[in-house]
């Protein structure tokens, strides 16, 4: 049942906290960037929006939208990019590799298509368990030219596992557009393993919903993997370093179309204007907390660079003689 | 006592890992059948649930390793031939073992990546041959490699205990390696700690994996002429420097001898260390394969690049004449 206040609600939260994050990019205050997922936000929250707290998902090196949208703390996620202590990794992983355990998030990853085989064995974990958790992997157009996805689609096909495999094709990988690297289908991967596969409208947070509903009810009964495709558009840069560099490889007509169905608009249509004010309003003070939150926190110390290294505590010996 | 091979020290250590804890579950190609023999009588004992034969998709099932271990499991994952970790080395080296820190120690990942016949086996040519040790040592992986059955059996059953990622070479040159044991008294080895096979005053040797048996038939015959300390670090990261030291301090010369490639080796670590931090009294010598080796497939080829008997016997008398300029 779509709860189209709820869904605006996170596509407005995920639009404003990135621009809130590219602020700060630009302000100095955040280093090394952030991937942003604008326009691409109707993905995470209609997929987000299908699972139950229990349920686990992975994520990608543009992850801030599927992290946010699974119910991670707004102002620890801006504190991990800002490098902070009260981050959600405690400024250990930055925007790359955002992870909340504690809802499910078993994190963002940096590299293409590494991240699905872990969703499928978290997923053969709760299996084994007894569970009825499902686990959701988002990955974009570009890893499904990599053999771990492919590899990973053939296990989770073969052991009916309970994960749903998500493509947000926003038409680039960088700069390569999606039919300059993927021979054959999206689908057409998906379906020569046996899994089913939809293509859904991803600017459309309620499209994305009922698909995404199918796909997990299947998974949590038993009946194994399903892949959505959802076509989608990045309205701004792959990374913010882009508008350094500004590389050309798509017009502004272009742009400006792929803008025009923006998702935001979308499903803002279907909200009643002052249930939207009230809730765009809303977002802007969590947004102010959470900046503030984020730069009056701590930065950690250098001394403790190599905490966590390993999970006994222990830390190795230095790298310098002393 | 009985009569038990390093291959059977294995198989033993995952059955009684598996039998006191639910979590264990094994993960590989043929396990099932127990091509390699580690997993022996398993799938019988424990079942498919908990005896997973894989596809041939090692990116994917270690990858998938990591999931489940980040679900609460403690995954055995074994591989056939040791080449395989180079495809595995994304998600050994840069996931599995960066999740603790990456996630600021929100999670662990407790998995054994173990490679039953590792390093040359006589006629295997140049894609079954390699020993890389060194590469996880390096990434900063906890790296094992035991040399005898007793510590084959107490150090697998560390690695299945640790809470961080572990790889466990068994050299091919000891996995047929046997020993009369006590079984009851089977034990686990703690990981980051050497093992002082014989006591020695001149010259410490340190020897890696299969070559600790050479280490010690040379240190025998020398007996008389150089008195060997042979010194086993039994796990390459976490190192066992204190135990090194302590050697040294008894003898002040060292000889490692480490059958991986020299550049980068731990071989060169561990005279680097000993160099800038521990007691020497004599420049350091190492013999190791040569930089960048492809082991030939001719087995005068194979060997003539392997760490030799010969090789250590020039490199123990030989630090024993030397000593650093005055
Ligand atoms: C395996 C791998 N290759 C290359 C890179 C560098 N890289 C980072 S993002 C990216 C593009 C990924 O495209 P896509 O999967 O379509 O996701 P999108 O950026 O469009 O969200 C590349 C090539 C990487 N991180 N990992």
């Amino acid at each position: 049942m779509p709860d189209p206040a709820g869904l605006y609600r996170t596509v407005r939260l995920i639009r404003r906290f990135e621009q809130r994050a590219i602020e700060l990019v630009h302000a100095g205050e955040i280093v090394g960037g952030i991937h942003p997922c604008l326009g691409q936000e109707a993905v995470a929250a209609g997929v987000c929006a299908a699972l139950r707290p229990e349920d686990q998902i992975t994520s990608t090196h543009r992850g801030h939208g599927h992290v946010l949208a699974k119910g991670a703390d707004p102002a620890r996620m801006m504190a991990e990019l800002a490098g902070r202590t009260t981050g959600l990794n405690r400024g250990r992983g930055g925007s790359m590799h955002a992870a909340d355990f504690g809802v499910g998030i078993l994190g963002a990853n940096a590299i293409v298509g590494a991240a699905t085989p872990i969703a499928a064995g978290a997923a053969w974990a709760a299996v084994r368990a007894g569970a009825d958790r499902v686990v959701a992997t988002f990955f974009g157009d570009g890893a499904v030219n990599q053999g771990v996805v492919l590899e990973t689609l053939n296990l989770a096909a073969l052991w009916r596992l309970p994960v749903v495999f998500v493509c947000e094709d926003n038409g680039f990988a960088t700069s390569t557009r999606t039919e300059a690297a993927t021979a054959g289908t999206i689908a057409g991967r998906a379906e020569a393993f046996g899994v089913p596969a939809t293509r859904v409208d991803g600017m459309d947070a309620q499209a994305v919903l009922a698909a995404a509903d199918a796909a997990v009810a299947a998974a949590r009964a038993g009946g194994g993997p399903s892949l959505l495709e959802c076509a989608t558009y990045r309205f701004d840069a792959h990374h913010t370093w882009e508008h350094v560099a500004r590389p050309r490889y798509r017009g502004e007509d272009e742009l400006a179309r792929g803008r025009a169905r923006d998702p935001l608009e979308i499903q803002g249509e279907r909200v009643p204007s002052a249930e939207r004010e009230a809730i765009d309003a809303e977002i802007e003070q969590v947004l102010d907390d959470a900046v503030r939150f984020a730069l009056g926190s701590p930065r950690p110390e250098p001394a403790d660079a190599l905490e966590f290294l390993y999970a006994d505590g222990s830390r190795p010996r230095a790298g310098a003689l002393s | 006592m009985t009569n038990i091979s390093y291959l059977k020290a294995l198989n033993r250590a995952v059955t009684d890992e598996m039998a006191r804890d639910p979590a264990v579950c094994v993960f590989g190609e043929d396990v099932g059948v127990a091509v390699t023999n580690v997993t022996a009588g398993l799938l019988k004992r424990f079942g498919p649930d908990r005896v997973v034969d894989t596809p041939i998709s090692e990116q994917a099932f270690t990858g998938f390793a990591t999931g489940a271990a980040l679900a609460g499991l403690r995954p055995l994952v074994e591989y056939q031939i040791p080449a395989l970790l180079y495809l595995a080395f994304e998600q050994i080296a840069d996931q599995a073992h960066k999740f603790s820190l990456m996630t600021g120690g929100q999670a662990r990942v407790p998995v054994t990546y173990l490679v039953p016949s590792s390093g040359s086996r006589p006629g295997w040519a140049g894609q079954h041959s390699d020993h890389p040790y060194s590469l996880f040592a390096h990434a900063g992986v906890k790296t094992v490699v035991p040399a005898t059955p007793e510590d084959a059996y107490g150090l697998l059953v560390s690695a299945l205990r640790c809470d961080d990622p572990v790889v466990v070479f068994a050299p091919a040159g000891a996995v047929g390696v046997r020993a009369d044991l006590d079984l009851a008294a089977l034990a686990p080895v703690p990981l980051g700690v050497g093992r002082v096979h014989r006591a020695g005053t001149d010259v410490t040797l340190v020897a890696v994996g299969a070559h600790v048996h050479d280490a010690l038939a040379v240190a025998a015959e020398l007996e008389g002429e150089i008195s060997v300390e042979v010194f086993d670090p039994r796990t390459l990261h976490p190192f066992d420097w204190a135990g090194l030291a302590a050697s040294l301090e008894r003898t002040g010369r060292l000889v490692v001898v480490d059958d991986s490639n020299r550049s980068c080796g731990i071989g060169g670590e561990i005279v680097a260390t000993a160099a800038e931090q521990l007691r020497l009294t004599a420049p350091p010598r190492r013999v190791t394969r040569p930089d960048g080796a492809v082991l030939p497939f001719a087995r005068e080829l194979d060997l003539a690049l392997q760490p030799s008997r010969e090789q250590l016997r020039a490199a123990l008398r030989s630090v024993v004449k030397t000593a650093w300029e005055a």
